[in-house]
């Protein structure tokens, strides 16, 4: 049997750029097949190719036997799960699904019985009377695949099902679509999470329009068998001993991961002496290779890494001991509480991550502690500051970088920081020094007159972190800087953020990437509008190690977590 | 805090130049509304195609015919001899007027009894036929001096319009179009600013910054406050250099008048924009308000026609006093003291838009 879908030197083009050039690939029935790469690789426009919704400029693409201008015929036996919630919010689970079965003209008798499996299937019995928008994140892609699967499709393609889904319902997610899988259809999952490549399989992973691999992930990985370490590190000096060791010749990709340091070695590279590095006795455990790593080597083969000097910044240090505090925060909306009753303290020159699904109440928490949203109750201190009293005392000493690109795009790079230097109130020397020190510890001499908004979206993130730390901020937040980029440049901006860290800066981070969360100090676990817990990444993981599981992940703990939460509050509720 | 209100201002000219859109919605559409009122835009009537349905053949009858035919109000495209075709005339437009002169009009007049003749117009569009009876009345009038002799011309009236001598419509609305083009482009230059930030995302990134909400405002407002400066006396000078529109009064005047203005419908503008969530609300909202605005303004129709409660709310709009002052200073030069009760009222209103505007800008951070 032919596979149902080929795709022969595709080539797409929007204006003139090229979103997808020269891909050959082939999708097999009964599996899961990740198309795997950051944001802007192609992943969508490759979907949308496959469901026909445009049309390819080059190549051939072939979808269950039919060519890309013969769609029509196939249509029906397409299942097409678009990224944003393509459902109607303001309709129930059953109106929603009632409304597909009447799109897709199934008869009565088909529709009882399909209703019945699917909603036993994804868990959604219980919830057809309610309205689709007020499904959590989790269960609005459960009812997107759903839709989907109602008319039994052959092909079902998904676009990043599990964005910004919490962990536990992530896994649900796997183990639908694996049993759908199961009974032959070929499945495409999409996604920007490389941990999810793993679970594939086969994979296409993409970079910046092209097919960069293919294959099967076990064998992507094993070509860096052997080369994997992990070192467990004192405390204090990972982000020091982290940028020596990037430094090492033989050295191929550094990353800290909660307490120990994760080294890939370049192919042919030795083992580099431990004891100096380090200063202390400690020995390198080899471990297993990630898809991750399999990536960035690729990644590294091809464009060298740009090396991230360490940030000297000059801010003082909070005087007491405590940079951010958060005291029973909580925040209301109308009837709905987004935030109860959160408490944690940050010391200075902490990373402190805040993790958490969408909806969780994370952003509510952030936007409150960064000043942009009062709190309806509890207190928050920041840099010594009451944000209650003193905001904006409070926000000079605040730098704030989100996940968007926030600046002003058709402003040139000198122009941004000549604005931010004005709006922070820098003047004279200072302000003339400080604009120089950003455009030279951030490389930005050559794109220094370009327009901002047509820069590569490394440079954006490099002039957004600039600008947000041109007033010397003594804290800085950080919501999901580095959701959906490549890992090269996650890794360069963490690098950057860890000397920061070391120079006394302390940074809170906002995420629902479990990657960014291993570069934190220190978590606080955010569901259902609580903090549910706190602690160390290890001390996490630690707390979930099993016979069974040796090395529990940090999603392995954070669905630990939940799920004991949850069985905590059903006691509550039962007792 | 001045630096860092001189930053922002700074920062808006920057952007205003560099984007070519905004550039576009500044230059482009009230240019092209200038020229279209300018030329299409008039009151007048000329040339109106007219019917004639003699049934009178003799001479004073003739006479009045003649005059009709004359005059450059009437042009004529048929006759008639039938009421028939005199009504399907009307029925298909192809004649807007139809003068019926009966069998015994010549009689009549000759015997000095009161003579009849009839003026059938096409009410459809009843401004055009206002026009048009009042130019008829005005031929059978002089034809009426004409038979009467020497008596009657001592009763001659010769009417004089001050201000605007020879009724031409542009000079009564291009003073009025400058203040409509104006507030468009004001309104929508800050509506679109704040709304434009919020979705880029941008707005957020100010708001972490030790920049207060008043200095924010003050911020957007000194640039749309010099750009409608700009605005309004670009499209004045084109309004008298290319229209021939005098202008008669003081331009200090003029530009106190247009500052207050501006400043009312900046707090307009900084209104929407604070409860827009996104550019194509804010660009909605706009016109939302403009069109019943500019209806309530007196720019087309007179105020003193509208029902009490619509006259009522027009002294809620600052379009209203500004067309009227603006009016006063292009052809009347009025004075300081005239223009008074119209100033008052629209600073007053830009008292309150702009503190509401204020009120809003904190309350939503909160």
């Amino acid at each position: 049997m032919p596979a149902p879908v080929t795709l022969a030197n595709l080539g797409k083009s929007f204006g003139a750029t090229a979103a997808l050039t020269n891909v050959t690939a082939a999708i097999g029935a009964g599996q899961i097949t990740g198309l795997v790469g950051p944001d802007g690789a192609g992943k969508t426009t490759l979907l949308r190719l496959i469901a026909g919704l445009l049309m390819p400029d080059k190549g051939t693409l072939d979808v269950l036997g039919h060519a890309a201008t013969d769609r029509d015929a196939v249509r029906g036996d397409i299942g097409y799960m678009p990224q944003r919630f393509g459902l109607y919010e303001d309709l129930t689970v059953q109106e929603n699904l009632n409304l597909q079965a009447d799109l897709h003209d199934l008869d009565e008798a088909a529709r009882g019985e399909r209703f019945a499996t699917l909603l036993q299937f994804t868990g959604l019995a219980p919830f057809t009377r309610r309205l689709a928008g007020q499904l959590s994140g989790g269960m609005k892609q459960k009812l997107g695949l759903a839709c989907a699967l109602l008319p039994r499709p052959k092909l079902l393609l998904l676009d990043e099902p599990s964005a910004g889904v919490d962990p536990a319902s992530r896994r649900e997610l796997w183990r639908i679509v694996r049993t759908m899988a199961g009974t032959g259809v070929a499945i495409v999952w999409s996604t920007a999470y490389l941990d999810e490549a793993e679970r594939c399989d086969s994979f296409l992973l993409l970079d910046g329009g092209r097919l960069l691999a293919s294959g099967n992930p076990a064998d992507f990985t094993r070509r860096l068998e052997g080369r994997t370490f992990l070192i467990d590190l004192p405390e204090r000096q990972r982000h020091r001993v982290q940028r020596e060791a990037t430094a090492l010749p033989s050295v191929a990709d550094v990353t800290i991961q909660g307490r120990s340091l994760r080294l890939v070695l370049k192919e042919g590279g030795a083992l580099p002496d431990i004891a100096e590095l380090v200063g202390s006795s400690t020995t390198a455990r080899p471990t297993r290779p990630r898809f991750e790593d399999a990536f960035v080597s690729l990644l590294l083969a091809e464009r060298p890494p740009v090396a991230a000097p360490a940030i000297q910044t000059t801010s003082a240090p909070s005087p007491d001991g405590i940079a951010i505090e958060a005291r029973d925060l909580t925040r209301d909306f109308g009837k709905f509480r987004a935030v109860d009753k959160v408490s944690f303290t940050v010391r200075p020159g902490e990373i402190f991550g805040l993790l958490g699904p969408n909806g969780a109440g994370k952003s509510t928490t952030f936007r409150m502690l960064c000043g942009l949203l009062a709190p309806t109750a509890g207190s928050a201190h920041v840099a010594g500051v009451d944000l209650g009293r003193a905001r904006a005392t409070a926000r000079e000493r605040i730098g704030y970088m989100s996940q968007k690109f926030s600046l002003y795009g058709t402003l040139s790079v000198r122009d941004n920081l000549d604005f931010f230097s004005g709006v922070y109130g820098l003047a004279g020397r200072r302000r003339v020094s400080r604009i120089a020190w950003t455009i030279e510890s951030f490389g930005l001499e050559a794109v220094a007159n370009l327009e901002a908004g047509t820069l590569p979206l490394g440079f954006k993130q490099r002039l957004a972190l600039g600008c947000a730390l041109l007033h010397e901020p003594q804290v800085l937040f950080l919501d999901e800087p580095t959701s959906g980029v490549d890992p090269l440049m996650r890794r360069e901006f963490w690098s950057r953020i860890g000397g920061l860290a070391d120079g006394g800066v302390t940074v809170l981070v906002t995420s629902h990437f479990m990657e960014e969360a291993e570069y934190c100090d220190r978590l606080g676990i955010v569901y259902a509008g609580r903090m549910i817990a706190s602690g160390s990444p290890d001390a996490m993981k630690q707390r979930f190690v099993t016979g069974d599981l040796p090395e529990p992940t940090l999603e392995d703990a954070f669905v630990g977590l939940i799920r004991e939460h949850d069985a905590e509050r059903q006691g509550a509720a039962a007792a | 805090m001045w630096r860092r209100i001189a930053s922002l201002i700074l920062k808006e000219f920057k952007m205003l130049w560099k984007d070519r859109k905004s550039r576009m919605v500044l230059v482009v559409p009230p240019l092209v509304q200038l020229v279209l009122f300018a030329s299409a835009a008039t009151f007048e009537v000329t040339d109106a195609s007219l019917g004639l349905w003699i049934e009178d053949r003799a001479g004073p009858a003739q006479e009045l015919v003649s005059r009709f035919e004359a005059s450059p109000a009437f042009h004529v495209v048929a006759r008639f001899d039938n009421p028939h075709s005199v009504q399907e005339a009307l029925d298909t437009q192809k004649v807007k007027a139809v003068l019926h002169v009966g069998q015994t009009f010549s009689a009549d007049v000759a015997a000095g009894r009161p003579a009849r003749v009839q003026l059938l117009l096409d009410g459809r569009k009843s401004n055009a036929a206002l026009i048009l009876q009042s130019y008829a009345l005005g031929i059978v009038e002089s034809y009426n001096l004409a038979r009467a002799g020497q008596a009657a011309a001592e009763l001659n009236i010769h009417p004089r319009a001050w201000f605007n001598p020879n009724f031409d419509s542009r000079w009564f609305i291009l003073p009025g179009l400058t203040v409509l083009l104006t507030i468009v482009a004001i309104l929508l230059i800050t509506a679109l600013s704040v709304a434009r930030e919020r979705e880029l995302g941008t707005f957020e990134q100010l708001l972490v910054t030790p920049l207060r909400p008043m200095e924010i405002l003050v911020g957007k407002t000194v640039p749309a406050l010099c750009i409608g400066f700009v605005e309004a006396n670009l499209i004045a000078a084109l309004a008298c250099f290319a229209y021939g529109v005098p202008f008669v009064g003081s331009v200090v005047l003029f530009n106190v008048a247009i500052a207050v203005f501006v400043l009312s419908a900046v707090g307009i503008g900084l209104v929407i924009s604070s409860v827009a969530k996104t550019q194509q609300q804010a660009i909605l909202s706009v016109f939302l308000f403009l069109s019943p605005a500019a209806v309530l303004s007196g720019f087309t129709t007179p105020i003193a026609n509208m029902p009490d409660w619509a006259q009522a709310l027009t002294h809620l709009n600052p379009i209203r006093y500004m067309v009227t002052l603006s009016r006063g200073i292009f052809l009347q030069d009025i004075s300081w003291a005239l223009a008074w009760p119209q100033l008052w009222p629209m600073a007053l209103i830009g008292c309150v838009t702009l503190g509401f505007a204020t009120w809003l800008f904190s309350r939503r951070l909160e």
